[in-house]
């Protein structure tokens, strides 16, 4: 018997297996993460390869979808123009919660080799970012790092996300 | 005795400079020199007032009262063949000469000749636009109009093009800070939670560099490490640094890895 079937002679033979509803909720969420298609720069490239056949995003249930209202999480790949952050925060605001953020690259980080007027220092100043992800661009291996950090981070979680606690609560 | 340099702006300066070096001006020669560029240039004239030209790398230079431009674009293309105008923008002369330089450079295909009309332009005024002899003055004037606040008249729609409508300031102009004024540090914030959010949300950090002592979110010391988000502002405990295992074995030690033989 493989390890992760539930094995039905430790539960008295029954087809019964316990756990809490915040598991079962945070395994239903963390394997079915959609992203939003949003390349801003570079680090789209990126990030379709990483959802493309050779690193295969299906494969972890993480579909790309052409639409806020359908998709969990934003992947913030690439350098955010302050012309485009207004836009940027309001495809956030239109996505449904529970949601999180991925901010991809250095650009999208701190604003990286871009330290000049036009570009927004760093994402986290107009919306609140789960995982950061260093590189530039990043490989796409590390995008599905990322994606699996995540994961990882939604299943330690509680599933009523008013009881989560955000690095900065102050924008959300 | 080592030659007295002053402190005060020594970072604004090159490091190096070769005291013998003497930067190459491009050379000029007259437009005599070339007869289809003289021919052009005598069309020109009959027409225009022609301040300054000239010949550099091959391409002719013609600077002219900023007042003829579109009569003098108008000659350029019909009666001397200039069908292309592959671009056209200003330059910042203000804090050298007190006016922009506004050029539109040029490209012949039946002759194969490119040319440069130059003139410059005070502050404040405006230029006429080219885009009814040339379409792609469309974009560049836009552009221009965007980054160097230079009206083109009659341009069909003199709106920016790369900033944001709302935006303050000519970015490209000399005077304009690389790292934003005010307004634009502030721009993303303004806009999309209002001025009262900027205390919250705090300055721009623009030292990729800073770290913040006190900072326990992102930083931590080696041998003083504390909780996450802890208040360090006290000092903190020393904690003691323990090295992986797997390297550093001490093997002469009691307590280290034992000897083959022992291990039976």
């Amino acid at each position: 018997m493989a390890q992760h079937q539930v094995n039905y002679a430790s539960a008295g033979g029954l087809p019964v297996a316990l756990t809490t509803v915040d598991h079962l909720i945070n395994w239903g969420r963390s394997n079915s993460l959609w992203p939003l298609t949003y390349g801003l720069a570079c680090c789209a490239i990126e990030m379709m390869a990483a959802g493309a056949s050779r690193y295969d995003f299906d494969r972890m249930g993480t579909i790309f979808r052409a639409s806020p209202r359908q998709s969990d999480v934003m992947i913030l790949a690439g350098t955010l123009s302050k012309k485009h952050s207004e836009f940027a925060r309001r495809l956030y605001d239109q996505m449904t919660e529970p949601k999180w953020v991925i901010s991809m690259g250095s650009c999208a980080n701190t604003g990286g080799m871009f330290n000049t007027y036009a570009t927004v220092q760093g994402v986290d100043r107009i919306i609140p970012v789960d995982i950061y992800l260093p590189g530039c661009a990043p490989r796409p291996e590390t995008l599905q790092y990322a994606m699996m950090m995540l994961q990882k981070k939604i299943r330690r979680e509680s599933a009523n996300m008013k009881n989560n606690t955000k690095q900065n609560l102050r924008l959300i | 005795m080592r030659k007295y340099v002053p402190k005060d702006n020594v970072q604004a300066k090159s490091y190096y400079t070769d005291r013998y070096h003497v930067v190459p001006s491009t050379p000029r020669e007259d437009v005599s020199s070339d007869e289809v560029f003289a021919k052009q240039l005598e069309t020109l004239k009959e027409k225009v007032e022609v301040i300054r030209a000239e010949i550099q790398l091959g391409q002719m230079i013609v600077e002219i009262n900023h007042q003829d431009n579109f009569k003098a674009l108008e000659v350029l293309k019909n009666e001397c063949d200039y069908a292309m105008l592959s671009e056209m923008s200003a330059v910042d002369y203000l804090a050298k000469d007190g006016n922009f330089e506004v050029f539109y450079q040029m490209l012949n295909i039946k002759d194969v000749k490119r040319m440069r009309l130059v003139m410059r332009i005070e502050q404040g005024l405006a230029v006429e636009s080219a885009v009814p002899l040339y379409k792609s003055a469309n974009f560049a004037e836009r552009e221009m109009f965007d980054m160097f606040g230079i009206v083109a008249n009659n341009h069909p729609f003199m709106k920016r093009i790369l900033m944001p409508d709302d935006w303050e300031g000519h970015p490209l102009l000399k005077t304009y800070p690389l790292q934003g004024d005010e307004f634009a540090s502030w721009y993303e914030v303004d806009k999309i939670f209002g001025k009262d959010a900027r205390e919250a949300i705090g300055p721009e950090n623009r030292d990729p560099s800073r770290i913040d002592r006190y900072d326990t979110k992102r930083f931590s010391r080696v041998g003083y490490e504390v909780q996450f988000g802890e208040d360090i502002s006290a000092g903190e405990t020393k904690t003691k640094i323990e090295y992986s295992k797997t390297f550093l074995v001490d093997y002469q030690q009691a307590d280290g890895v034992k000897p083959a033989e022992d291990r039976k």
